[in-house]
């Protein structure tokens, strides 16, 4: 009785198992689904930070479109230059390397430069400042500098200098944009790194009541348009450099610069001024005689705070 | 669910610190310059009607309304503009203003204006009318009184709930103005009526307030459908939520306007504008506030012209050496200023000069949330606003909108008041809404 029930049991579930198994058998068969083994392969060398740059969701997705041939590798702006060339090496493909492009801010006023009116209190962070008096600074278009940006740069390009000023570390920064979108004043943009002359000020504040606010603003001048008028205009008080016309951004326009608003960066990152504007930021930095004291008016401002 | 008798739900019970309750309403002397920020109001900013080194009477149009939800504004002083440019205003931002001196030989005591005949105007000419004032919400949200006055079409609005319930802390101009010029709040309580063709009016003043209920219901005239009504004392019962729950036992619904149950609700110091100004066509430039904090040596409530500098208020009442930090509005849901330069608007109901001891937990040690829901208790508006912290710190910003009816919350500040871990939440939902704002902005 007993072996018969057990045979009986085990028989159906032998016939299941072999019914099942040539379902999938089957399935297997009729709805595989081919996957390229490449993709895995290109993904694996990439450097799977998810960044976006590349305009794709994810390393994954960029892979697969490396591979349909609707990307090139060098679109990855977060991989070393050796990652593309083997990428592309191994799919046989140009590697496409495109000009290295690098994240910029449209700033220069730390704090050693650019007044701070009123002490901020509240959480740590630029939104949160920006949203309770404009930040405290002077500047209402200027940094903050509590460092928003450096918390989303994922690839450590970022770090606040000893004046509260974001640097960009241009070899490790890879263009992906996180910075542009965190900062509450959109002070960052991303630029080639042949776009050497840049406007380093975003104040729309009038002549007199920049240099009030911070030692390095623009106070609109037009000398750097007068210099290269082919490639510099002046929007309201701000000169624009027309990059379209890269090659008559040329060095001469920083020189008569009287504030150094207008600067030109080395292609290994570093922020030149011109002679005029380093001068003048000198006797800024270090007065030649003794600090005048404070006046009334001065201290009863530091008084006045704000706060979360 | 429970009923809730002359109040609402939950809320908080801070101490009311209102030192100026006895002080008679003064009128500071004229500054020696004003300010007028083009955008004091929600809405679009005012355009310049004046240029440089015009001359102007004192109550004069110096800006018109640009489109329906705009004001225009009034010359506080007489004198010669001296610029139309930029000047800081109250958020921290440089903004469009229009700068005049004082002329020490024009007449102050002259105000430009155009007394009319109110019976003869219809609703609609009534409310065109309250525009040209250029008064707005007086209690702080500054939105323009004839847009209130205007509900939506296929909405129509048959009750007025008049709010002197001044629930922050500090603040006493709405119950100095309660006893001291009653007949004028009723003249305005009854034209927004005929206005917006209500049939009932109540007056909500919270029982700490005895003076002012005593003073409102002897003003209010005989078989007039205005009564008042006293409400318990609780923060923040001021809110247009609260007070038709308070009041009227009705909610307003999750994303709605008062004006979706049949109720416009308009503050005391508004109404007092519209009574003083409509009769004599004059337009809104000067207002009472309290200054007030233990950082004042004469704290008072004053009548002060609109666009006089802070500074110049400071000057008057005189700043002790202990004072830290100064705040437009309450202690509550107030801005702390980040300038003395910024010049009075029309949304400031007070300005608080705070010594260390009065910040509460000032800049103190966030720590983590407990869970403890004093919060969930306190919200008026039964949101979980530690939920919605929680997932602010990750930025699911998004999420706390849609899902979490973060658009609701209007910022009373009650639970940053309650957490015992310092948690700064209405300061995380600030940020939430201006991110979801800037979001829906690059859509």
């Amino acid at each position: 009785m007993l072996i018969s029930a057990l045979s009986i049991a085990g028989g159906v579930m032998l016939l299941l198992g072999l019914l099942l198994a040539a379902v999938l058998a089957i399935a297997n068969k009729k709805l595989y689904v081919y996957e390229d083994p490449r993709i895995d392969e290109v993904e694996a060398q990439l450097p799977s930070a998810n960044c976006g740059a590349c305009g794709f969701a994810g390393c994954r997705a960029f892979a697969e479109a490396v591979i349909r041939g609707e990307a090139a590798p060098g679109q990855c702006t977060a991989s070393s230059a050796d990652t593309v060339e083997s990428i592309a090496a191994y799919l046989g493909v140009d590697a496409g390397v495109g000009e290295k492009r690098v994240a910029r801010l449209a700033c220069s006023g730390g704090d050693n430069v650019a007044r701070r009116f009123a002490h901020y209190e509240g959480r740590y962070s630029c939104r949160a400042a920006s949203l309770v008096a404009g930040g405290g600074k002077h500047c209402t278009f200027g940094c903050i500098g509590y460092g928003d940006c450096v918390a989303v740069c994922p690839f450590d390009a970022l770090h606040m200098n000893e004046h509260m000023l974001p640097v960009v570390d241009e070899a490790k920064c890879t263009a992906c944009g996180n910075c542009v979108v965190e900062c509450p004043k959109h002070l960052f943009s991303i630029h080639p790194i042949s776009h050497q002359l840049w406007v380093s000020c975003s104040t729309r504040l009038r002549g007199k009541d920049a240099k009030a606010a911070c030692a390095v603003a623009c106070i609109g001048c037009g000398l750097c348009a007068k210099a290269a008028p082919e490639a510099v205009s002046m929007d309201g008080n701000l000169p624009v450099v027309d990059y379209g016309k890269n090659e008559f951004a040329v060095r001469e326009a920083i020189e008569n610069c009287p504030s150094g608003a207008i600067l030109w960066v080395e292609r290994d990152g570093r922020r030149v001024l011109g002679v005029k504007a380093a001068a003048a930021l000198e006797k800024v930095l270090n007065p030649p005689e003794a600090p005048l004291k404070k006046t009334s008016a001065s201290e009863a401002e530091q008084k006045s705070e704000v706060s979360g | 669910m429970k009923s809730y008798v002359n109040s609402f739900p939950h809320g908080v019970h801070p101490p009311d610190c209102k030192y100026t309750a006895d002080a008679v309403i003064e009128t500071l002397p004229l500054p020696p310059e004003v300010t007028i920020l083009l955008s004091q109001h929600i809405g679009a900013p005012a355009k310049a009607l004046v240029a440089k080194k015009s001359k102007v009477m004192r109550g004069e149009p110096i800006a018109e309304a640009v489109g329906f939800v705009s004001v225009p504004m009034h010359a506080p002083i007489a004198g010669t503009v001296t610029a139309v440019d930029y000047a800081l205003n109250p958020r921290g931002e440089m903004a469009q203003a229009i700068k005049i001196k004082i002329d020490p030989d024009a007449d102050q005591e002259e105000i430009y204006g155009t007394p009319r005949d109110l019976a003869s105007l219809t609703p609609d000419e009534l409310i065109r009318a309250v525009q040209e004032t250029g008064t707005v919400g007086l209690g702080g949200a500054a939105f323009p009184t004839h847009v209130k006055m205007k509900p939506p079409a296929g909405k129509s609005v048959d009750t007025l709930i008049v709010n002197g319930c001044e629930c922050e802390p500090y603040l006493t101009t709405d119950f100095r103005i309660m006893v001291e010029e009653s007949d004028k709040i009723i003249t305005g309580i009854q034209l927004v009526m005929e206005a917006m063709g209500a049939k009932e009016a109540f007056i909500a003043i919270e029982n700490n307030k005895p003076e002012a209920l005593e003073s409102m219901a002897k003003a209010i005239p005989a078989g007039a459908p205005i009564s008042v009504r006293s409400l318990m004392t609780k923060y923040p019962q001021g809110a247009e939520k609260m007070l038709s729950r308070a009041v009227l036992h009705k909610d307003v619904p999750s994303g709605g306007l008062p004006s979706d149950i049949g109720v416009g609700c308009f503050n005391v110091a508004t109404l007092l504008q519209l009574g003083q100004l409509l009769p004599k066509g004059q337009g809104l430039i000067e207002r009472v506030i309290t200054v007030s904090g233990g950082g004042v040596e004469r704290p008072g409530n004053y009548r002060i012209p609109l666009g006089t500098p802070i500074r110049y208020i400071m000057e008057q009442v005189g700043i002790r050496p202990e004072a830290r930090k100064i705040i437009s509005g309450g202690p509550m849901m107030g801005m702390s200023l980040s300038s003395q330069d910024i010049p009075l608007t029309k949304g400031m109901s007070g300005l608080l000069v705070l010594t260390e001891e009065e910040m509460r937990d000032g800049g103190g040690t966030v720590y983590p949330c407990i869970k403890c829901a004093r919060c969930v208790d306190a919200c008026p508006i039964f949101l979980n606003p530690s939920l919605l912290g929680l997932l602010a710190r990750k930025a699911r910003y998004e999420e706390m909108a849609e899902e979490h009816h973060l658009n609701d919350c209007f910022e009373c500040g009650c639970c940053t008041y309650v957490c015992p871990s310092n948690i700064p939440l209405v300061q995380y939902f600030r940020i939430a809404k201006a991110m979801n704002r800037e979001r829906e902005a690059a859509k």
